[in-house]
């Protein structure tokens, strides 16, 4: 078993609200991240997939493949966005890094053809990541 | 659905790597210029895992505030601009990464009660890390 990583980057905005909260609570949960304007981000995102290497290509998984379906299931939908307003996902759901992990995973674990999701790992910032291993 | 958050923090502190139980010339062989009689110091990178399921109500798998406040008062402000070697932990134990990383895995382990503590990730130098899980 091979484990492979491909990387890319994403610039977008968010902010955390829960409507069934009060304004006090929301602020008291959330903090500086409620401010209803948003702020953004430079999200990295690391998607690693794992399987056996094909005898006949040498790969575990089309490099190519991997990276057309990053772009079109993830940084077509999510690159310069409002993640509130504009990705579906997140229109009745607070984009934490820890629920923008488990959304892309979700757009590529049935995607995806040869190699079978690992792990997805989105960085915030630097020093601040969440990695989802599919697990319930 | 369970989620891992790993989140960075950074420290300075000094140490020198000796121990008591080596004659002087076992230490020098052992921690060469680590054995320096006035110690050194590092900047130390902790990166701290935490794991839990995602909460629905805030979509988080443990409030950041809540971490950060923890390991600002428990770890940084204990290890931060010390000399490990004055700290009781260390007074029978060599500072070592590694002993410092099984420290500060104990402090949060023990600790921390919002999210469940997956490992600690300790970098000494840009070029050496060490992970203890348990």
């Amino acid at each position: 078993m091979l484990y492979l990583t491909r990387k890319a980057e994403f610039s977008a905005s968010h902010y955390y609200h829960n409507p069934a909260l009060t304004p006090e609570e929301n602020h008291r949960v959330f903090g500086k991240c409620n401010n209803p304007n948003g702020h953004g981000h430079n999200y990295t995102l690391e998607v690693t997939v794992k399987g056996e290497v094909d005898p006949r290509s040498g790969f575990v998984v089309d490099l190519k493949q991997l990276k057309e379906v990053m772009h079109r299931e993830v940084l077509d939908a999510m690159d310069h966005r409002f993640l509130n307003k504009e990705v579906p996902e997140f229109l009745h759901q607070i984009p934490t890094t820890e629920n923008i992990a488990i959304a892309i995973w979700q757009r590529l674990a049935s995607k995806l053809e040869r190699a079978k999701l690992h792990r997805v790992r989105v960085y915030e910032t630097p020093d601040l990541f969440v990695d989802f291993y599919g697990e319930a | 659905m369970k989620a891992h958050l790993s989140r960075r923090y950074l420290f300075s502190a000094s140490h020198r790597l000796h121990s008591d139980a080596m004659s002087e010339e076992e230490n020098q062989s052992t921690y060469g210029k680590c054995n320096n009689p006035f110690g050194h110091g590092h900047n130390y990178t902790v990166e701290i895992t935490v794991s839990g399921p995602v909460d629905q109500q805030t979509g988080m798998v443990c409030n950041l505030v809540d971490l950060d406040a923890f390991v600002e008062r428990e770890v940084l402000a204990r290890y931060g601009h010390e000399n490990l070697n004055t700290l009781p932990e260390f007074a029978q134990e060599v500072p070592t990464t590694e002993n410092l990383c099984i420290q500060i895995y104990e402090i949060v382990h023990r600790g921390f009660p919002h999210a469940h503590l997956e490992r600690v990730r300790l970098e000494e130098t840009m070029m050496n890390s060490f992970e203890y899980a348990g």
